[in-house]
């Protein structure tokens, strides 16, 4: 089941960077990427291999096309399609399915 | 689908369960393990004492196990084996049939019969249940000691040590870990040892342990010479038995003084048993170690499938560091062969001892003794395992480099069966396969092959590999920073200036490609700051900086983050000390004096960090950069203000040094420090430039640091007055920041600069590039620009829209959870966590 959330609004998002939702208990990492398609993407803000809630304050970028953050305790990458883990893809965190209508950003967990 | 059980969840069990799910044979796998948790790291047990939780040294998971098809059950361990059933049966009497059995049962501690052993404070080390054991008892303990003096005795000694007890080893033989060491490196051992503060007693038999009514310790040993010694407990560690009754009971051929007979296949007599690790005896010998487990392991999953294996024994050639000692054993230490020939070294001023054993025609290695100095230990494991010729003096293997160079052996003279990686068991034909299938980079041969993806020893020889394969191909050393640019951090640098670029977005256009990544952002970041300056929160920058660097401080391990203002030179008045005391009460902080004269507060929730600086600022703060690539502390003596011995106001010029460069970034951090008088208290040759006075002014001293690798500073000129001190120390930093790469500190950037220290001062003293203006006036720059990022940041409601927890409600982060210790908050490790959560529900 999903179920669609109005989390924040378009100004409150960081150009190029992270920012962490709660919604319903879960932590969100959302980044908001505005030269991409789409520009927002969201993933599970708990870092399973540093074991904190953390990726929302990554640096986010590219490693061999697939677009990623990497973990600000010990660097690992997740994709930010898939979720998965690139140094250990036993690891993946979640995804949730995120967009940006009429400057608000709705997420459906 | 044949049934695979495996009894027992060691780091044997794992890496068979592992290797299994990776091979292409189709299995039904169970587990079922004798402790309560999921196979774990025993081999870096002791780090618990130094803060790992046992989450840290998890193997796996239960959910981990789910994931992968794996039906595991833990704290029922195995009872008895039903050979013609094919079946075992656990302590709560659950059933489960095999075909195929696999014993990983791994071994018990060995504890001596002496009457009185079996006191609670009496206890033995090898599980995480130990662990909590051990701690509990030290904690009504004074005095420790450990029955053993082995290799694993050591360790438990060094557990102890780390627990604050006063520490005691008792060894029946007559020297420290005889089954690697010859009596000379013992002797050594047992040295430097004791120099730490633990006692060594040898050739002692334990007699009875009595509880002791008369002293204030809680037992006596007493030993069969008459001696005694007063004690408040014991940890056994004097050896290890196989856990072989399941074989005994069950018919299995077990060996004379226990451990279940294996063959080539690790077979047992029942070719449908397996028994791997510890609890397996093959050719005599039971091997101690983890690595000869895991060969076994998957020597033992390839009779599963078609390409079979065979366990071939194992090289117990050992590195340790042991108490902080480095210990290293390789191949026969006692010389036992005949006509072998032993050539020693020995400085008991340096406390360092090595011994190399050669064949008798001075051919070959047959074994090797290192005790306070390993760093032979690599070049001589190679000569070792793999028959290479040793040089015509082969002492001069071992003889202390001043006394002419050692021959240390080049990537290019070892065969290619030669192992590498003895972690992941990858040879140099391997990695040379792997750069055959065109694997060239560094990261990419690591996935392939898996070397140097464990402890890492090897990274160094690996590196030499591929860099001398690639040169023989003809190929050149990529040196790219990362797949987003082709260039050096230097070559970066420099199109940054020549081409004016402000942002890094314009610089990928330029000269990039892709969207850049976590190791070229924050270099260019830091590039643009170190010439430009500009505040490092401005929208542009924000995307490129390290968490550390966004919200200027440095995240700890549960996500919190520590505070650190600056307190230059280390002087602080007492209003200001107050004031760092109410704020960490106030916002319940941990607080540190650091190693670099300052003090740190632990545990800041990101919503906390503007709130927290206000009032520091408001008191006259300033931010210290312990998030950044910059100038961190210039650490000062009390100097001639107060010192009998000074000549020169250390701590005025330290305070001088530290306002002027702070905030400079740079390709690595930069440390400093100034000295009132040669006896130098402030240790200014351990740093990146250090100051000492002298009768007639100052001696600079660069290209010191401490940390993984120390090296003493160069004196690089001396009795300079204030000013061209300042002058002098400018050029060089300044020259440092272009030249350097990335996350090089100042001794390796020198080491690597062609002409070294000679060069240097050329280039620094006597201009001999003509750029000493062109350096000193963009020192300048950056010195009249500088801010307060901390300060700027909470003046700005735009900047602090970062500083929450969430975007969308004020809650806090629920994982973050403290308790007290020593009348301070800490982290809770996660079992702390679970039962405060439990609690409260
Ligand atoms: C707090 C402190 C330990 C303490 O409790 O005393 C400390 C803590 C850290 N050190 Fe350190 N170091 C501290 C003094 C030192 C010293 C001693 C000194 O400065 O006199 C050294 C050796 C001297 C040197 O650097 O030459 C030291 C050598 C390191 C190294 C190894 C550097 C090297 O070149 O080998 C690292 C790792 C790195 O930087 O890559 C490191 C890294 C770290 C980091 C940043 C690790 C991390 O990424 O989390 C720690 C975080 C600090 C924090 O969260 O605030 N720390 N560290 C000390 C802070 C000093 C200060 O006031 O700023
Ligand atoms: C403090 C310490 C430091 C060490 N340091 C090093 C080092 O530096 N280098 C090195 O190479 N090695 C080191 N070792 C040795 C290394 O840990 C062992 O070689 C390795 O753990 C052996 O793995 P194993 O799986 O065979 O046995 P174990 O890891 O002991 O696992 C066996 C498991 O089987 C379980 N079990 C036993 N009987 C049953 C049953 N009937 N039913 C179900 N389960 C059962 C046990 O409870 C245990 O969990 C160290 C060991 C210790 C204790
Ligand atoms: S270096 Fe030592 S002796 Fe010299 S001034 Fe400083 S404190 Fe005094
Ligand atoms: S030897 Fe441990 S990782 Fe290679």
């Amino acid at each position: 089941m999903s179920q669609a959330t109005t989390i924040c609004e378009q100004q409150d998002l960081i150009i190029n960077s992270g920012i962490c939702a709660n919604v319903e208990g879960q932590q969100i990492a959302l980044f908001y990427l505005p030269k991409e398609t789409p520009q927002l993407y969201a993933i599970g803000n708990w870092d399973p291999i540093g074991k904190a809630n953390v990726l929302s304050r990554g640096i986010v970028g590219d490693i061999n096309q697939r677009l990623v953050v990497a973990s600000p305790l010990y660097k690992q990458h997740f994709d930010l399609v898939t979720g998965e883990c690139l140094e250990d893809s036993a690891c993946t965190v979640p995804v949730y399915a995120v967009e940006l209508v009429d400057n608000k950003v709705i997420l459906s967990l | 689908m044949l049934k695979v059980v495996i009894v027992g969840n060691g780091m044997v069990g794992h890496h068979y369960v592992e290797q299994l799910v990776a091979s292409p044979v189709e299995a039904e796998i169970t587990v079922i393990g004798g402790e309560t948790r999921p196979a774990y790291d025993r081999v870096h047990l002791s780090e618990f004492f130094a803060g790992r939780s046992p989450e840290d040294l998890a193997l796996t998971t239960r959910e981990h196990y789910i994931e992968i098809g794996v039906e595991a059950h833990f704290g029922d361990p195995v009872v008895s084996i039903d050979r013609d059933n094919k079946t075992v049966i656990t302590e709560t009497g659950r059933s489960f049939g095999y075909d195929k059995l696999v014993l990983a049962t791994g071994s018990y501690p060995f504890v001596p019969p002496v009457p009185g052993n079996d006191q609670d404070p009496c206890v033995v080390y090898r599980t995480i249940d130990d662990l909590g054991a051990i701690k509990a008892q030290a904690n009504e303990a004074r005095v420790g000691v450990v029955v053993g003096g082995g290799l694993l005795g050591l360790e438990a000694a060094n557990a102890v040590q780390n627990l604050g007890l006063e520490t005691h080893v008792v060894e029946f033989a007559p020297g420290l870990m005889g089954v690697q060491l010859d009596a000379g490196g013992s002797a050594m051992l047992r040295r430097k040892i004791e120099a730490l503060g633990v006692t060594v007693h040898t050739s002692k038999a334990t007699e009875v342990i009595e509880s002791n009514t008369a002293g204030d310790t809680r037992l006596l040993m007493k030993f069969a010479d008459g001696g005694s010694l007063a004690t408040d407990m014991i940890v056994f560690s004097a050896g290890i038995r196989p856990y072989d009754q399941l074989a005994r009971d069950c018919g299995l051929t077990v060996g004379e003084r226990g451990g279940i007979e294996v063959d080539y296949h690790c077979k047992t007599s029942d070719s449908d048993i397996f028994a791997i690790g510890e609890c397996a005896l093959f050719g005599g010998r039971i091997f101690g170690l983890v690595a000869p487990g895991y060969r076994m392991a998957e020597a033992a999953v390839s009779q599963l499938g078609s390409d079979k294996q065979s366990f071939q024994g194992a090289d117990m050639s050992t590195k340790l560091k042991l108490l902080g000692v480095d210990v290293g054993s390789i191949g026969d230490a006692h010389g036992r062969d005949e006509g072998a020939i032993a050539y020693t070294f020995s400085d008991e001023r340096i406390e360092v001892y090595k011994r190399l054993i050669v064949s008798k025609d001075g051919k070959s290695l047959l074994g090797a003794v290192l005790v306070g100095d390993c760093s032979d230990y690599d070049t001589l494991l190679q000569y070792y395992l793999n028959g290479i010729e040793l040089p015509a003096d082969p002492e001069t293997l071992i003889l202390p480099y001043n006394a002419g160079e050692a021959p240390t052996l080049g990537a290019a003279a070892l065969p290619v069966t030669a192992i590498i990686c003895s972690c992941h068991n990858v040879s140099k034909g391997d990695i040379v396969d792997s750069m055959d299938a065109g694997f060239y980079s560094l990261g990419e041969i690591k996935t392939e092959t898996k070397a140097s993806t464990g402890c890492g020893g090897c990274a160094a020889l690996l590196k030499n590999i591929v860099d001398e394969e690639m040169a023989s191909r003809g190929l050149e050393v990529d040196t790219s920073i990362c797949e987003h640019f082709a260039y050096t951090r230097q070559e970066l640098f420099h199109l940054i200036k020549v081409d004016s670029i402000k942002t890094f977005d314009e610089l990928l256009e330029k000269y990039g490609k892709g969207r850049g990544c976590d190791v070229c952002k924050p270099a260019v970041g830091s590039i643009l700051a170190s010439l430009w300056n500009d505040y490092v929160l401005e929208e542009k920058h924000v995307g490129l900086q390290d968490t550390n660097d966004t919200f200027l401080a440095n995240m700890q391990k549960n996500g919190t983050y520590s505070v650190v203002p600056r307190i230059a030179g280390g002087e602080i008045t007492p209003d200001k000390l107050i004031v760092l005391g109410e704020v960490a009460k106030k916002y319940n902080l941990y607080t540190k004096i650091t190693g670099g004269q300052r003090i740190d507060l632990f545990g800041a929730r990101v919503q906390h960090l503007p709130s927290i600086w206000k009032e520091l600022v408001e008191a006259g703060f300033e931010t210290g950069h312990a998030y950044g690539k910059a100038l961190r502390t210039v650490k000062s003596c009390v100097g001639s203000t107060w010192c009998r011995y000074g000549v020169q106001d250390s701590v005025a010029m330290a305070l001088y040094i530290e306002n002027r460069y702070k905030g400079l970034r740079s390709p690595h951090k930069l440390k400093s420090a100034v000295s009132g008088c040669t006896r130098e208290c402030a240790e200014a040759q351990s740093k990146d430039f250090g100051v000492i006075a002298t009768e007639n002014g100052w001696n600079l001293f660069v290209c010191g640091n401490g940390g993984m690798k120390p090296r003493h500073a160069d004196l690089f000129a001396t009795d300079l007055d204030d000013e061209t001190l300042i002058k002098t120390i400018d050029r060089f930093l300044m020259f440092y920041v272009r030249t350097a790469d990335r996350l090089q500190r100042t001794s390796v950037w020198m080491e690597n600069l062609e002409g070294g220290l000679d060069y240097l001062k050329q280039v620094i003293i006597e201009d001999s590039l003509g750029i000493a203006a062109e350096l000193e006036q963009q020192m300048n720059n950056i010195v009249g620009t500088y801010q307060c990022e901390w300060k700027t940041t909470i003046e700005d409601p735009e900047r602090m829209k970062r500083f929450v927890q969430f975007v969308n409600t004020d809650a806090e982060d629920e994982h973050i959870v403290f308790v007290q210790e020593r009348g301070q908050p800490r982290p809770a490790t996660e079992q702390e966590r679970l039962q405060l959560l439990d609690k409260s529900a």
